[in-house]
């Protein structure tokens, strides 16, 4: 099982890097989503994929009950995937204000930034 | 988008959405839902009735900024924090009085900080577009 | 109490942020709410710093969850001496920004995302915890897309995209590493790591640090992968062009020499050979890159490269007595770098231009102020007595210890094209009479020269101190170097108080089940 999820992350990772290698913002973003993605999937598969229950602690015991599934990875992810929302909308904007700025979604036809040298 | 079933129907769900976020912030205390999630439904729901309106329309409903709630949700969730601190506990530990406790604050901090900031962004964006 | 020190560097500027946010209406009630929050700051860092030098390392465990499990905020001397000299920049650049950026509109939330930027900053120095140190690089990271991008022109859009995409490659590559480290070690807690990361095989060990090198170097703006630097910082306004070069690619270096030092051991992960190489090649095509420029921020930005091979080279070099040399140019060139982009700033204010060749006559009407130039710049290059001079030595007298001569040679020449880079803007801006095609200088009111030279003055007394007195700082980098080379007192500090060993033995079993 977790071979599989590695390829999956695999296959992923390599289309975003296809797409990320392209001079096209938009390109560039979907790429980068995929590989955000990806590695969210990869945390999750490191913290081991088993079949468990919640990992909730009952009022009068000091241990939660064997068998609990691994939480870190999940609040991993969690908080992975909210700052990967926020930087995403972030660049997804930029990107839009760049095309409309500069004229162009073409990041090797951006030198503004050299300009006056 | 101005079909008037949509228009009509956008009111009343908005309303349940509001409803049901507040249900979900509460229940996050201790089953799945919290501040997080609640906050995203708010927004939800407010972005369905700028769909149905205008943005306008929305930040009148609002009365105050959509960056005052963040801010407010921001304060609200700090003082959970370090709330403990005057009582000789580290940051962010939990306070008890009966059920209702100081990560219930920070929950309720996360929800307004969650819908104030998405809703700047989304009405913002709205704006810029059209 | 011992509580309040370590967690109110992070609380303070958070809380300054929202209220600036919320004062927008009134210029003067966010400035004063943005000082009020700078200073107090500041007066919390220098607690910090005298309670870490009296009582040793300081622990916190955030909602009483014990490390390993859950998020701690440390405080060792490394990390107070940081959070003490970005306390000292909160200040300056928040009193500079007061009339730099008076004329922008959102005023008010420049001050916010200034004070958010601060608190990412102090958190990444405080924690403990790797995960926490990711989400503290992505509050910094985050609050300086909107500081780049606030009303922004052109160029500044420009300049964000390449800043943007660089750094979220670093991001995610970081974000990798991190999910790996955990996958094969079952913590997140630095001190934990240095044990649990022993015993890793070694292919696995080499690959997880090998993404560490490599996101981190982007942040620190390394030779390969330093492009968004130059391309985006020169057309930033002065203020927050200064706070950058001050803080983020630090933050940065800080990160390598943490993770290379507490959680890995730099000489066991086999990457050292490539981290000279990578220290020498920084220093050198940030100078030249500096050689060729002929705007005032962009020749320093160029340089902020340059600096930052010495820090690595430090690193690299890894005896205590290199270490030592890196973190006292750290402390250094956060000072010196600022100060030289805030006068460069002041000159532009008054010039309308940062091109050296629309500038000139500033030693002519402001003799005092090219003395003010002469001390950072001076102190960059390495003259003794200024601070540049220690720094450097420390790091090429490692360099030598160990017969790294031609890194040695390098740093060397370096610094002598330093020298070439300051020499030429002094005789371009100062130097050289106004060219004719130029404008009239813009004529300050006496409140806006004040705030612009009060923290540009601050900048350069700290400066000398460092190098007059320079044995106390000495003592600080040393203890520092020491203590990250033998982290046995960091780990037992956080790891001392945890809870029973049967209990623990129960939880890892569970935590790691197959």
């Amino acid at each position: 099982m977790e071979f599989l999820w590695c390829l999956v992350v695999g296959v992923m990772t390599t289309c975003g890097v296809f797409l990320m290698l392209e001079r096209h913002i938009v390109r560039f973003l979907f790429g980068m989503i995929l590989i955000s993605s990806a590695i969210n999937l990869a945390i999750f598969v490191a913290g081991r994929l088993t079949r468990g229950n919640p990992p909730l602690i009952a009022s009068d015991a000091l241990l939660p009950a064997a068998g609990y599934a691994n939480p870190v990875p999940q609040a991993l992810i969690l908080t992975a995937i909210v700052i990967g929302f926020g930087l995403l909308l972030f660049t997804l904007l930029l990107a839009y204000r760049a095309i409309k700025e500069l004229g162009t979604a073409d990041m090797d036809k951006m030198h503004n930034t050299e300009a006056g040298q | 988008m101005s079909s008037i079933i949509f228009r009509t129907s956008a009111h009343i769900v908005t309303v349940l959405m509001l409803v049901f976020s507040v249900y979900l912030l509460l229940r996050g205390h201790n089953n799945p839902g919290g501040g997080f999630i609640g906050g995203l439904i708010v927004v939800i729901a407010f972005a369905l009735l700028m769909l149905a309106e205008s943005p306008d329309y929305v930040r009148e409903r609002l009365v105050y900024s959509p960056l005052a709630f963040a801010g407010f949700g921001v304060v609200l969730a700090l003082l959970a924090g370090v709330l403990p601190l005057f009582f000789g506990q580290p940051f962010l530990t939990g306070l008890w009085l009966g059920k209702i406790g100081s990560p219930l604050l920070f929950d309720v901090g996360v929800y307004f900080a969650v819908l104030g900031s998405v809703l700047t962004i989304l009405l913002n964006v709205e704006e810029e577009l059209s | 109490m011992t509580q309040w020190p370590l967690v109110l560097p992070v609380f303070i500027p958070l809380l300054t942020a929202t209220a600036c946010a919320f004062s927008f209406r009134s210029h003067k009630l966010s400035s004063v709410i943005s000082w009020a929050g700078a200073l107090a700051n500041l007066c919390v860092a220098l607690l910090l710093i005298q309670r870490v030098i009296s009582q040793g390392l300081l622990v916190t465990a955030f909602g009483d969850w014990q490390a390993p499990f859950g998020i701690v905020f440390v405080a060792d001397l490394l990390s107070a001496s940081m959070v003490l000299i970005t306390a000292i920049i909160g200040v300056a650049i928040v009193l500079y920004s007061t009339t730099d950026l008076r004329s922008k509109p959102f005023y008010a939330i420049y001050h916010s995302f200034i004070h958010v930027l601060l608190a990412g900053v102090m958190g990444s120095f405080l924690t403990g915890d790797i995960f926490n140190l990711y989400v503290f690089f992505e509050v910094m990271l985050i609050t300086s897309f909107g500081l780049m991008v606030i009303n922004a022109n052109r160029q500044q859009v420009d300049g964000a995209v390449k800043y943007v995409v660089l750094n979220l490659i670093s991001t995610m590559v970081f974000l990798l590493a991190i999910g790996l480290l955990y996958g094969a070690t079952g913590t997140l807690n630095m001190a934990d790591l240095n044990a649990k990361v022993a015993l890793l095989p070694e292919t696995t060990m080499m690959l997880i640090a090998g993404l560490f090198l490599f996101g981190f170097a982007i942040k620190a703006s390394a030779f390969p992968v330093f492009s968004w630097l130059p391309a985006s910082y020169h057309h930033l306004p002065s203020a927050i062009v200064a706070l950058y070069a001050a803080l983020l690619t630090k933050v940065g270096v800080y990160a390598l020499i943490r993770v290379f030092t507490v959680v890995f051991d730099l000489v066991d992960s086999g990457y050292q050979p490539l981290l000279i190489i990578i220290a020498g090649l920084t220093m050198l095509t940030g100078v030249l890159g500096a050689a060729s420029q002929f705007n005032i921020k962009r020749i320093l930005s160029f340089h902020i490269i340059s600096q930052i091979g010495y820090m690595l080279m430090g690193l690299a070099i890894y005896t205590p007595l290199a270490i030592t040399g890196a973190i006292f140019y750290i402390i250094h060139h956060i000072i010196v770098k600022a100060n030289l982009f805030l006068i460069g700033g002041f000159l532009q204010r008054r010039q309308g231009s940062d091109n050296l060749r629309e500038l000139g006559g500033a030693y002519q009407s402001m003799p005092w102020l090219a003395l003010l130039f002469l001390i950072p710049a001076f102190s960059l290059a390495g003259f003794p007595p200024l601070s540049g001079f220690w720094g450097k030595f420390l790091v090429i007298k490692a360099s030598l210890q160990t017969d790294a001569y031609l890194l040695a040679a390098t740093a060397l020449f370096v610094s002598l094209m330093t020298i070439y880079s300051m020499t030429k803007i002094w005789a371009e801006a100062f130097w050289k009479p106004l060219p004719d095609n130029a404008a009239a200088p813009i004529a300050l009111t006496r409140l806006e020269n004040c705030l612009y030279i009060v923290p540009i003055v601050a900048l350069a007394v700290i400066t000398i101190l460092i190098g007059l007195l320079a044995e106390p700082v000495y003592q600080l980098a040393e203890t520092s170097a020491i203590n990250l080379l033998n982290p046995e007192r960091y780990i037992n500090a956080v790891l001392g108080n945890m809870p029973e060993p049967g209990q623990i033995s129960v939880l890892a079993a569970g935590e790691s089940q197959p």
